[in-house]
């Protein structure tokens, strides 16, 4: 069986999977849960100064798909709404009985020093493994100059960084937010900084949906509403592509990465390993549930790792990262063509009318008698993937890499690039 | 056209004391009242009509989200295409999930005003569900757009009529029969903005969906309620008791409206041609089915502790079903071919299963067995065989005990006592003879006659299905409209 352990930037884990700080991981009684449910570790609940924070009530809203599935979901929560020595002492006893698995502590204080040197001491002395610094929650706290509001200025980022690498021999993993332009910029203010890695991504500004009746956008307090953070599946897209920018920074691409957004099976986990992370942490799959999720993933990875010869983590760790690239490099004399299975095909059409509204025009549509046969035109297809997206068969239409004779070459060498290089 | 008087509508009392019969016996008409010597239903009508409620329960709000998030929204949809009203099934389903109830059920009605009891009553595993793209191999799990047509239809909740009439043309045309034919066309033609005065034989509007369809199919008053709305959009006028060649003529019709559209139906059931079969204890079966639904009392009905029926269809299946239900101990539905020829579908037949209808086939009805006071006790059947595609029989005699007989063989053109009908008839020899007459008419649904059209099951050909009689009366409609306007209609035969 393939080694799901993982040492991530000193800390230890028995596997790859944290949760992340948020709701799961507020206080003792769930993380006892989720380590019982065999969590490699977790990222306590943001603590902040003392008075804590106060919540509002109706908090969460989400985006379901056709089938009442959680597509995406937003929360409107802040940090701990219980005071710091309430969770210090939690922390000191859970780490105790719990030695094996990773504990990191999420925090969040105003951006001065004195603060931060506070806080240091207390977090290091309950025995945690790590720190991680909450720069991305993007509602309520940014308003108070915190979360979002720190991580959408680098300076401030390696400033408060600089700080806690002073006050607490502890690893330092600085969470970024998405909420950015170039999430580059951050990770490099973070490094500089001295940061031991980053995590990544906190949610996104985001409103779900509304009522149309009282119009007034989800999740309502009382009238009104305010824009949340987005997580879960529907931001994985996102996720995935900032931590990859990271990982392919030459400036960064040391840095270890905690990859976070809509991780809810073993295979999400793999992707973002694959891209650079060095362990992964779920919430919103969890929440929507229960921590027993982490049983399929632990098992659906070792396989997967099992069937590819992978021995441990660090065994495929970053191994899609060299394959991603910049669009200026990809190969313009590649082609694939679209093929579709008449055994498998349904005849739904969806595939047809797709082509013919919205692209090019390459399939057609043969009438015989009642039943219809859609047929690629091989010579009009670009291999754009939209037949194969709309196909509800799974595998009925597959794009097919043709044979052009012709080698690799790139924008930058194309002779239809007015800027190409001369060769 | 026969004038009917529904012997049971509002009845407590036994058969017998019924005025009407001896009306209806003066007519050479075979009713129920052949059946009053057998025993009653029995127990309570309110304990009886427990048995007649739907057949297939309605979804809930939360079956019809699920059901609705399957559809895959096809392109050029084989449903719509199997749909002989041609719904835009994708149209209204994705309008169900995304909560636009009232949007679906316009879809559903501009193409079948009558999409409720369509919903009901359609063969959908031969027609939609049967061409759904979830319908392969794979899946074997068609959407039930049965089921979510219904839902859309009873749950739209509209603020008066959902459509519209056109500016009045000035046009008022004639319609006979108010079944689905008939009344598709008038709420088209009125849509158009022409006024419609409809005759109807009958005491009550709906045709087949009123008088001729399972009870549990289309239970409770859907029928006549189906009709009001359908009716709310105004501009139509019905006036019941008005046979064709009876106290109505073709030719008056035609003198006094812009046309006519016969929406006639088929009331004449086929006879088996044997001796015997005008004896007490032998009918059709679409007249004890017409009894059935309009009692006051099913407890009244005169149900046979052994019965026969006759025929392979969807009526001998819904009447071998209903005797069940009313409590008959032993029914056995016979047919002289073999299950793959029978009409009724599948699923029809395992309705008639699941109800334990014995189901005899390979046999031919030969005679008629009678007791000393002349009523039936029996049938008796020749065994028959397939052979070079011809069927034969074997010559083994099967006899069935019985203490009624119910032929459900087909329903064809009552004979028209109309001047001009001879004008209306299939002119194929081969046909008239043997018993499958219809009207002729051409592909806009107009007779030989200039300005008369008809649909609906009196037409050839036709599948018989109300769907099928709905989008003849709307195509009709259509075509009455486009001819009046282009004042292409023809000189009137003198």
């Amino acid at each position: 069986m393939a080694d799901l352990s993982i040492d991530f930037c000193g800390i230890k884990s028995p596997n790859p999977f944290w949760l992340a700080s948020a709701p799961p991981t507020d206080k003792a009684y769930n993380v006892v849960r989720a380590f019982e449910a065999g969590w490699g570790g977790v990222v306590w609940k943001t603590l902040g100064e003392d008075p804590p924070a106060v919540n509002v009530s109706s908090r969460y809203s989400a985006l379901h798909g056709k089938n009442r599935e959680v597509i995406g979901f937003n929360n409107i929560e802040l940090i701990t709404d219980r005071s710091l020595a309430i969770n210090l002492e939690e922390i000191t006893a859970v780490k105790k009985a719990w030695p094996d698995r990773a504990m990191i502590v999420s925090l969040m204080v105003p951006c001065e020093e004195a603060p931060w040197r506070e806080i240091l001491p207390l977090v290091e002395a309950t025995g945690a493994d790590g720190i991680e610094l909450n720069f991305g929650c993007p509602h309520g706290m940014p308003e108070r100059g915190m979360g979002a509001a720190v991580g959408q200025q680098p300076d401030l980022i390696e400033q408060v960084t600089r700080w806690c690498k002073t006050y607490t021999r502890l690893p330092v993993i600085v969470k970024l937010t998405p909420n950015i332009t170039d999430v580059r910029a951050p990770a490099r203010a973070a490094l500089a900084g001295g940061a031991d890695a980053v995590s990544l991504i906190n949610t996104v500004n985001s409103i779900t949906h509304l009522d149309l009746d009282r119009m007034v956008a989800y999740p309502i307090v009382g009238g009104a509403s305010t824009h949340g953070g987005y997580c879960g599946s529907a931001v994985k897209p996102i996720a995935l592509n900032m931590v990859a920018e990271i990982a392919r920074d030459p400036l960064t691409s040391r840095l270890p990465i905690s990859g976070i957004g809509g991780i809810g099976s073993w295979s999400d986990a793999a992707e973002f390993i694959a891209l650079g992370a060095g362990s992964v942490q779920v919430c919103t799959a969890a929440m929507l549930h229960g921590f027993r999720i982490v049983e399929e993933m632990k098992d659906g990875l070792s396989r997967w790792m099992d069937s590819k010869g992978y021995e441990n983590i660090a065994a495929f760790s970053r191994k899609a990262v060299a394959n991603t690239t910049d669009w200026k490099y990809l190969d313009m004399n590649y082609q694939v063509i679209a093929s579709i299975d008449q055994e498998k095909c349904i005849q739904c059409g969806k595939c047809y009318v797709a082509c013919e509204d919205t692209s090019h025009q390459a399939i057609a549509r043969l009438v015989e008698g009642e039943a219809r046969r859609y047929e690629v035109k091989p010579t009009e297809c670009v291999g754009c993937n939209l037949c194969e997206i709309t196909c509800p068969v799974e595998d009925c239409i597959t794009m097919v890499p043709q044979p052009t004779g012709l080698p690799y070459m790139n924008w930058t060498k194309d002779p239809r690039n007015p800027r190409a290089e001369v060769v | 056209m026969q004038t009917w008087t529904p012997a049971f509508a509002g009845a407590t009392e036994t058969c017998q004391h019924f005025p009407q019969y001896e009306v209806l016996k003066q007519k050479g008409m075979h009713m129920i009242e052949s059946l009053h010597y057998l025993p009653r239903a029995g127990g309570t009508h309110s304990a009886l009509s427990e048995r007649f409620t739907d057949l297939a329960p309605p979804l809930t709000a939360r079956q019809a989200a699920i059901e609705s998030a399957r559809c895959l929204y096809c392109y050029d949809a084989p449903c719509t295409r199997a749909c002989p009203t041609g719904i835009d099934v994708a149209s209204f389903i994705r309008n169900i999930h995304d909560h636009n109830i009232e949007g679906a059920a316009v879809k559903i009605l501009q193409q079948n005003i009558f999409g409720g009891s369509c919903a009901r009553v359609c063969p959908t595993e031969i027609l939609c569900e049967d061409a759904c793209v979830r319908n392969n191999d794979a899946e074997g799990q068609p959407v039930k757009i049965g089921l979510l047509q219904r839902h859309a239809i009873d749950n739209a909740q509209f603020k008066g009529h959902p459509f519209q009439r056109a500016p009045s043309t000035g046009k008022t045309i004639a319609v006979v029969g108010a079944g689905p034919a008939g009344l598709a066309c008038a709420h088209r033609l009125a849509m158009l903005g022409h006024g419609v005065v409809v005759f109807e034989a009958r005491e009550k509007p709906g045709g087949l969906n009123e008088y001729g369809i399972a009870k549990y199919k289309l239970p409770g008053d859907f029928a006549q309620q189906e009709v009001e709305f359908l009716l709310s959009i105004g501009g139509i006028e019905i006036h019941y008791g008005q046979a064709l060649g009876d106290n109505l003529q073709l030719a008056d019709l035609h003198a006094r409206f812009d046309a006519v559209f016969l929406g006639l139906g088929l009331a004449a059931s086929r006879r088996l041609g044997l001796t015997g079969e005008d004896a007490p204890g032998l009918m059709a079966a679409v007249d004890y089915i017409a009894t059935l639904r309009q009692a006051g009392d099913l407890a009244a009905l005169p149900v046979p502790r052994r019965a026969i029926v006759i025929g392979a269809g969807n009526t001998a299946i819904d009447m071998a079903v209903q005797l069940k239900r009313l409590g008959a101990d032993e029914v056995t539905l016979v047919y002289r071919r073999g299950f793959e020829a029978m009409s009724a579908t599948f699923h029809e037949i395992e309705i008639a299963k699941t109800h334990f209808v014995r189901i005899r086939t390979w046999a031919a009805p030969l005679e008629v067995l009678l007791d000393e006071d002349g009523r039936v006790r029996g049938m008796r059947f020749e065994e028959t065989r397939l052979e070079d595609g011809r069927l034969l029989n074997t010559g083994t005699i099967v006899e069935i005990a019985a203490d009624a007989v119910f032929k459900a063989i087909g329903q064809g053109m009552a004979a028209l006592a109309d001047p001009l009908a001879p004008g209306l008839e299939n002119e194929l020899e081969h046909e008239r003879s043997n018993g499958n007459q219809r009207i002729r008419v051409d592909a806009s649904f107009r007779t030989a006659l200039p300005g008369v059209y008809a649909g609906g099951d009196c037409v050839a050909p036709g599948q018989d299905l109300t769907v099928q009689a709905v989008q003849h009366g709307k195509l009709a409609a259509l075509a009455i409209h486009n001819d009046i306007l282009s004042k292409a209609e023809a000189a009137w035969p003198t």
